[in-house]
């Protein structure tokens, strides 16, 4: 079993779960396939901050914002008689959430650290009080989206079945982007940046710009997120863009651990099934009316005892089963 | 095309707006303190502004059947209850953040925050209560001939303006301020003189607890007590603060000011747009200085 080369052992559990997510529609009810689906757009909201967390380490806090424009950009872009199609509306809805994002990037990337955390906490709320106090989005109650959206070649997105399926396409088609980006030039110069901007810049990187080409990305991305959102809902309203999105996403990825982008999905997964948990009456009784009480206690211990998330869990388990140099996952 | 306005809503409007300027600062002040002194962010900081709102709603009538005691008695016990809150907090979730990076004090204090917010739900309920001003100060000041002002709120802004002097001069001028102040800038070397650091932060936290929910008890009168409460003030003293300068209280106060009269006379001038105004001064200032107005302590 020594002879089994490293990326082989490390590719197969990505394998084993790209099968568990194609096959779990045959199996799981409409519930579940509607909780699968929110599953798979959040691991795309999580992916999409990981690129700037994780890679660049950029501490979003306002992540949730681009989710929003996203998702209000497709509200907004639809026509008001007939159908959509994915094939104009989605490239439509990126671009604008990009556009967003290069604007708000390239006024928070001249701060660092703290300021950037709490400056793309404050824009956020900026983007949260223009849909909400302002009548272009129909204000604080939100606004319907009249018809799904449809795609070519493809079944009506309003069947749960069909809609899972593009999601998953779309999840995977970011993970995919995200790797061959995390590879590339790019991605070790956002990596450079992480672990020392100065020496980066020495180097001759201009690293604002690399900064800031990776925050209008990760916006795009998540722009996608907040495309699948809307569509899957058909609804959107500004609680989607609220500062509690923001620290959700964040937690995804620290649940998941990071520095990989599986820890986003894993995150994602774990968070959605904690909340659900804490959310579900079967389990609880009345007391899942308050389950932001059980969900703010499992945060707390696990930032306490999981600094490093469930990835960084199942390392330190691997590293003393047996300490093997080159088995990185 | 700007709404006509006659001295007196002028002027009422000036008040109102440094009256809040103030508030915001009490409550930003503790914030930029824990940053600039501990290296902590503390997004629990909102949920103490509401815990001590909850304090002045729930224990006026307890002070006033056992204690024949006034709201100045509520106060009193309101501040010694948050001082210990924070001590306690300190010791139990934040002594062990020091280390962390920025992103595990940003998630454990969120936690912290979905907890009070809970808790409160549990204890006190959800609904809006409204908390009565002290009889003594119920009374108004006349303005011109059509208007006047409340007294309360005039003292608010008194209230607000002796805190921050004293907060100054315990700062600047006092051996507590100085070990404070050393300890900002080098922990190992403070430590090494032999001051205690961990006691000192302790202090830290706890004055900054006080604050808020100092805060909280003043503003309850005037802004009566509803759940969530806590959040838009974490979110605008977070504006304070970047616009202050992290660590900065003299930036910090001239930041909460301008807020203040961003946010009273964006409600005024333009009611539909009014949320979005003072983060849009926020981005102006970023643009002009990314660092804030002023820099360190």
């Amino acid at each position: 079993m020594s002879s089994t080369a490293p990326e082989a052992r490390a590719a197969w559990p990505v394998i084993a779960a790209a099968i568990a997510i194609v096959a779990f529609p045959l199996f799981g009810g409409r519930f579940a396939i509607d909780l699968a689906t929110s599953i798979i757009v959040s691991a795309i909201f999580a992916l999409s901050l990981a690129l700037l967390v994780g890679e660049t380490g950029l501490v979003s806090f306002g992540h949730a914002a681009f989710l929003g424009i996203g998702a209000y950009a497709t509200a907004l872009l639809a026509p008001k008689a007939g159908a959509p199609s994915l094939v104009w509306l989605a490239p439509a809805v990126v671009s604008v959430t990009a556009a967003c994002a290069l604007v708000i990037g390239a006024l928070a990337i001249r701060t660092r650290g703290v300021y950037f955390i709490m400056v793309t906490l404050a824009f956020s709320q900026m983007a949260y009080y223009v849909f909400h106090d302002t009548g272009i989005g129909g204000g604080s109650d939100g606004i319907y989206i009249n018809a799904r959206p449809t795609l070519p070649f493809v079944a009506s997105l309003g069947d749960g079945r069909t809609f899972y399926y593009v999601a998953v396409a779309c999840l995977f088609a970011t993970f995919l982007l995200l790797t061959a980006i995390k590879r590339a030039r790019f991605g070790h110069a956002l990596a450079g940046i992480r672990v020392n901007e100065a020496r980066m810049r020495a180097a001759g990187f201009p690293t604002y710009a690399y900064k800031l080409a990776a925050f209008t990305l990760a916006g795009a991305l998540a722009g996608v997120a907040g495309l699948l959102w809307a569509v899957k809902d058909g609804f959107v309203n500004p609680e989607l863009l609220a500062w509690h999105q923001s620290g959700a996403v964040l937690l995804m990825l620290i649940i998941g651990g990071l520095g990989s982008l599986r820890g986003a999905v894993v995150g994602a997964l774990a968070f959605i099934l904690m909340k659900e948990a804490f959310q579900s009456e079967a389990l609880f009784g009345a007391f899942a009316r308050h389950w932001q009480l059980p969900l703010g206690l499992a945060i707390i211990a696990l930032v306490a005892t999981m600094p490093r998330g469930l990835m960084g869990l199942r390392e330190s388990w691997r590293a003393r089963r047996r300490t093997r140099p080159g088995v990185v996952a | 095309m700007p709404i006509p306005m006659d001295i007196a809503t002028f002027l009422v409007q000036c008040l109102n707006a440094v009256q809040y300027g103030l508030l915001l600062f009490l409550v930003a002040s503790g914030l930029t303190l824990i940053f600039g002194i501990m290296g902590v962010i503390n997004l629990a900081h909102g949920s103490f502004y509401m815990i001590g709102a909850y304090m002045a709603w729930g224990l006026a009538p307890l002070v006033a059947a056992h204690l024949a005691g006034g709201f100045a008695t509520v106060l009193a016990i309101g501040i010694v209850l948050s001082v210990l809150l924070g001590y306690v907090l300190e010791w139990a979730f934040v002594s062990f953040l020091y280390r962390r990076d920025h992103l595990q004090q940003v998630l454990m204090t969120y936690g912290l925050i979905l907890v009070f917010e809970e808790l409160r739900s549990l204890v006190a309920g959800n609904d809006v209560h409204g908390v009565a001003a002290p009889a003594s100060l119920a009374g108004s000041i006349a303005l011109g001939d059509l208007m006047s002002y409340p007294v309360y709120r005039l003292l608010i802004s008194a209230v607000c303006v002796v805190v921050a002097l004293a907060m100054w001069l315990v700062l600047a001028r006092t051996r507590l301020g100085m070990s404070i102040r050393a300890g900002a800038s080098n922990r190992e070397m403070s430590e090494a003189l032999g001051i205690d650091i961990r006691f000192l932060y302790r202090v830290v936290f706890a004055t900054g607890v006080a604050l808020a929910a100092f805060a909280g008890m003043i503003a309850a009168p005037v802004s009566s007590v509803y759940p969530g409460m806590g959040n838009a003030v974490l979110i605008l003293s977070f504006v304070v603060v970047v616009i202050g300068g992290i660590g900065s209280v003299r930036g910090a106060l001239l930041a909460a000011l301008l807020v203040g009269f961003v946010d009273t006379f964006g409600k005024v001038l333009v009611p539909q747009a009014s949320g979005v105004a003072v983060y849009v001064l926020m981005a102006a200032i970023l643009l002009w200085r990314p660092e804030g107005l002023f820099r360190r302590v």
